[in-house]
């Protein structure tokens, strides 16, 4: 493989907002094409909401759906509760022990999963259309019904605590989870969102189940469905799934968080040839005004693969690494702007010297006229690409959803992007970089490196 | 998920498990279809220097993914250059007579797409995935780069440190993927799938300009590549395009089927043991040799499929359920078959031990399940269920047209038919209960293993620098 982002909880975490592609755009892209998707607002007979898009060329149902209120819900001497229950979902439900809920899954052939996030727990469901009212039922037991059983609850502790033991010995894990302790000291986002092995253990069913029952109700809940099934039809599912819940969620009020800046540089020794870095400090909030122009800027720093700037002086430059790059992680309480590296111990020093120096760079004199035109036609002429399966349109919708950026932001998103002029993004690079200020970890042996050092300076 | 962690990503190399992925995928089959916007079956021509065009219609978003897949991969490479046909796949991006040295990512960035390279043991593939009116120029930039590729001393030097920290980051800092990659050698004691694709370090270090030109013009050619394109074409557009592009290539003549060593008859069971603090839980894993599709009597490999998703996949396989549920000796575990190789296939199994599980006791459990297995065969119940598995696979797979473009390309490369593709749901209605229980017994044989086991050690006071605390400014 060329190339790949070594960290994949980035893509994810990353902008969820903005990755997100739309259809109006494709009309842009291929003016004659008569390809438009037409995202309907049903609304079911009990109130519940979602965005559809019907597709019958295929013959699959495509659902995501979130519910506010990710692992910043964890009680503090509870951490890893919301990442547990995502795991739990599919160990049983009303009748059905964990053995039998997964057999019915299977001869279904149903696709479920969940996910905790920081700020929002997600699920994603996708049925063959021949088989959605019994795929629908056992959704709808997994979310109203689980069953929690001791077994279960034991058996899916084991796994996430041997699950951590083999994170702990993963470089580009342990980097990343250094640097929120570090960057987030004190919040909810410095917490280890997989908990550990003590706080594991003192999570019981009930904990389990106080979770559910706080978090998936309907006033946080967004859904979006795309494939073979019509508004009428999707409505009285939407009620036999969801109708039940709570009408309200029960949330912890979680603080805004400080921002994150350094100088700060934390090295955890782990006997590995390679060394890992996580590199970065504050960033922009979504509904920021600047988030745009960040989101381009990014693009050109680090975001953009093989266009990059990182990547141009760390590895196609100077062969340095393999794999750079950079990230925007806005969040409902806080900002950061992420990047990481992974080079070999003697290497560390001047790798994150060269990163500095292109951060400083752009803080200074910001992109070039050609590499942001550069990247607004990547930016721009990339949006198809993210709508041409049932099931990437669903995680699009939703999250537009979540980020509560409105219906018309799919028409809006290309404009905005083309509206960043070199003036806002200098400004903009000026107000997002601060390359003194970052908060490094770095998880190997690195050489000729200290703590006390300034960041990128062999100590 | 935590089913299964993120571990059972390593028990291949990197380039391996992909090729297992696609192989998984490629064994999906069309049922008589629903899908109306996509056409169900590929359409496949050749042009006149021989290289073969696969185009696959899906009308849905304006988007089009185009894939070269060279019939080249690490197998392929000479004794003592291992890694080469990786290492080729990178400077592939470099440039040519039109392109100058760097630029071909950024130019299809620059025109709103995206692209990226993968090297198996039997393939080399590139791709890009841009808007349909994009596709001319694509096209023009792949049939440039097949045969113009312009090297420099300074290209090589530096790409060279890129592949070296890439074997870091996916082998050296991660004892699972050691370890498979020791596995991997022991199981093939002549075949060269027992070289890791990125290469050994010490090869990868001495690979220089002359080995990746003299591997790029042997290798690269028309008549040794397939062109397939998916998504919001027709045929006729695409043969067109690909007549006043890729058409315009020479065959290379002298190309010549590769002499790859055989592997001969296994005789003796291997075992490969890793010690490592970096080692997080004990691990049992094992590999047999097994035929792949194409080297299987006929029905072997299907049934081989169907077996392993009874004894390995997921929460309700006979492994987890035995092994993970019931005794809870170990906290994930399962298995798999992989049949997509060219001249040889392989069945894994594997568990981590649940706490302080001696890993011994690990492993007679999932000797247990394999010899139940071979002994006493599968039930019908658990047949249709897995077969019904697939069939669905199939309708889920053509909700993406990248899915559709690899799983017809990783066919083609490896000597197989767009028919093998689509006619496989038939064979796999074919498979009875007796076939399952034939292939166990016949594939599932102590001689034919390579078991791994990957155990933590303490970490060794003096091996510790002290490990920070807390974090100073500076």
């Amino acid at each position: 493989m060329r190339y790949i982002r070594l960290l994949h909880t980035i893509q994810t975490a990353i902008s969820s907002g903005f990755l997100i592609a739309a259809f109006v755009i494709c009309l842009s892209l291929s003016p004659n094409s008569a390809h438009a998707m037409n995202i309907q607002k049903v609304k079911s007979p009990g109130g519940i909401e979602a965005w559809l898009v019907e597709e019958h060329g295929v013959p699959l149902i495509a659902m995501r759906f979130g519910f506010k209120g990710g692992t910043t819900q964890d009680p503090k001497d509870k951490t890893g509760l919301a990442h547990f229950v995502s795991g739990m979902l599919d160990e049983g439900a009303g009748s059905l022990k964990s053995e039998e809920f997964q057999e019915r899954v299977e001869d279904l052939a149903v696709k479920m999963s969940y996910s905790a996030g920081r700020d929002v727990f997600t699920g994603s469901f996708t049925t063959l259309s021949e088989r959605r009212d019994e795929a629908f039922e056992l959704l709808r037991l997994a979310l109203n019904e689980p069953r929690f059983d001791r077994d279960a609850v034991d058996r899916i502790r084991g796994q996430i605590i041997a699950g951590l033991k083999f994170d702990a010995n993963d470089p580009n894990k342990v980097a990343a989870k250094e640097w929120f302790k570090l960057a987030f000291a004190g919040h909810p986002y410095s917490r280890a969102a997989k908990g550990d092995e003590d706080s594991l253990k003192a999570i019981a069913s009930e904990d389990l189940k106080n979770y559910t029952s706080r978090i998936f109700a309907k006033d946080n809940l967004k859904i979006s469905v795309v494939g073979d099934i019509d508004a009428d039809t999707l409505g009285g599912l939407l009620d036999k799934v969801f109708g039940k819940l709570p009408e309200k969620s029960d949330l912890i009020s979680v603080p805004e968080a400080a921002p994150p800046y350094g100088p700060k540089r934390k090295i955890i020794q782990m006997k590995v040839p390679q060394s890992v870095a996580q590199f970065g400090h504050g960033g922009v909030k979504r509904k920021d005004k600047d988030f745009v122009a960040a989101y381009v800027l990014n693009h050109i720093i680090g975001g953009g693969g093989f266009a990059s700037k990182l990547m141009e002086e760390v590895r196609e430059k100077r062969g340095l690494a393999y794999s750079v790059y950079s990230y925007l992680s806005p969040m409902d309480y806080g900002a950061a702007y992420i990047g990481g590296v992974a080079t070999q111990n003697n290497a560390v020093g001047k790798t994150l010297d060269v990163i500095q120096g292109v951060l400083s760079h752009m803080a200074q004199d910001g992109p070039t006229k050609d590499e942001l035109e550069n990247s607004i036609r990547y930016l721009t002429g990339s949006y198809a690409l993210r709508f041409d399966t049932s099931s990437k349109i669903a995680s699009q919708l939703l999250w537009i959803q979540i980020e509560d950026l409105g219906s018309d932001y799919i028409e809006k998103r290309n404009g905005l992007i083309e509206a960043v002029t070199m003036d806002i993004i200098r400004k903009v690079a000026k107000r997002l970089i601060k390359a003194d200020g970052l908060i490094v970890t770095i998880v190997g042996q690195p050489e000729n490196m200290t703590e006390s050092s300034a960041p990128g300076q062999p100590g | 998920m935590i089913k299964i962690p993120a571990l059972t990503k390593c028990y291949a190399p990197f380039f391996i498990t992909f090729i297992s992925f696609l192989g998984i995928a490629m064994t999906s089959l069309p049922t008589a279809s629903v899908a109306k916007n996509i056409s169900a079956r590929a359409t496949h021509f050749s042009l006149q220097n021989g290289m073969d065009v696969v185009v696959i219609s899906d009308h849905r978003a304006p988007v089009v993914t185009h894939m070269v897949w060279y019939r080249v991969g690490a197998a392929d490479e000479t004794p003592g250059k291992s890694g080469i046909a990786h290492f080729l796949e990178h400077l592939l991006f470099k440039g040519t007579k039109e392109i100058p040295s760097g630029e071909f990512s950024k130019i299809i960035s620059r025109n709103g797409g995206q692209d990226n390279a993968f090297t198996g043991q039997d393939m080399t593939a590139y791709f890009q995935r841009v808007s349909k009116d994009r596709l001319p120029l694509v096209m023009k930039m792949e049939a440039d780069r097949m045969v113009n590729l312009r090297l420099t001393e300074n290209d090589v030097v530096t790409e060279r440190k890129v592949i070296l920290e890439e074997r870091r980051s996916r082998v050296d800092n991660d004892p699972s993927s050691i370890l498979s990659e020791q596995m991997f050698a022991a199981l093939y004691v002549s075949h060269p799938y027992g070289i890791p694709v990125i290469g050994w370090e010490d090869d990868m270090k001495k690979l220089n300009l002359q080995d990746a030109l003299g591997f790029y013009k042997h290798y690269y050619a028309p008549n040794n590549a397939i062109l397939v394109v998916a998504g919001d074409v027709n045929v006729d557009e695409v043969r067109k395009l690909a007549e006043e592009t890729y058409g315009k290539n020479a065959p290379n003549n002298k190309l010549a089927k590769q002499n790859r060593p055989p592997e001969p008859k296994p005789q003796a069971a291997r075992r490969v043991v890793l010690k490592d603090p970096r080692a997080g839980q004990a691990t049992v894993q094992r590999f047999y040799l097994a035929p792949s599709y194409l080297t299987a009597e006929p029905g072997e490999a299907e049934a081989l499929d169907l077996l392993m998703k009874i004894v390995g996949s997921g929460t309700t396989s006979r492994i987890y359920k035995k092994m993970v549920v019931k005794e809870k000796k170990a906290t994930s575990a399962g298995g798999w078959y992989s049949g997509s190789g060219r001249d040889s296939g392989r069945i894994g199994v594997y568990a981590v031990a649940a706490g302080e599980t001696p890993i011994e006791d690990a492993e007679k459990l999932l000797d247990q399940v394999l010899q139940d297995v071979a002994a006493n065969g599968v039930t019908q119940k658990e047949l249709d269920r897995a077969r019904n598995a697939y069939l669905a696979e199939y309708i889920y797979g053509l909700d993406s047209q990248s899915r559709l473009a690899r799983r017809y390309g990783s066919a083609l490369v490896t000597g197989g038919t767009i028919q093998d593709v689509e006619e496989w749901p038939e064979k796999l209605k074919k498979v009875v209960l007796g076939d399952l229980q034939r292939v166990a017994k016949k594939y599932l044989v102590e001689k034919r293993s390579v078991t791994g086991i990957l155990l933590p050690i303490p970490k060794e006071a003096a091996d510790q620098a002290p490990a920070s605390s807390s974090a100073k400014k500076s």
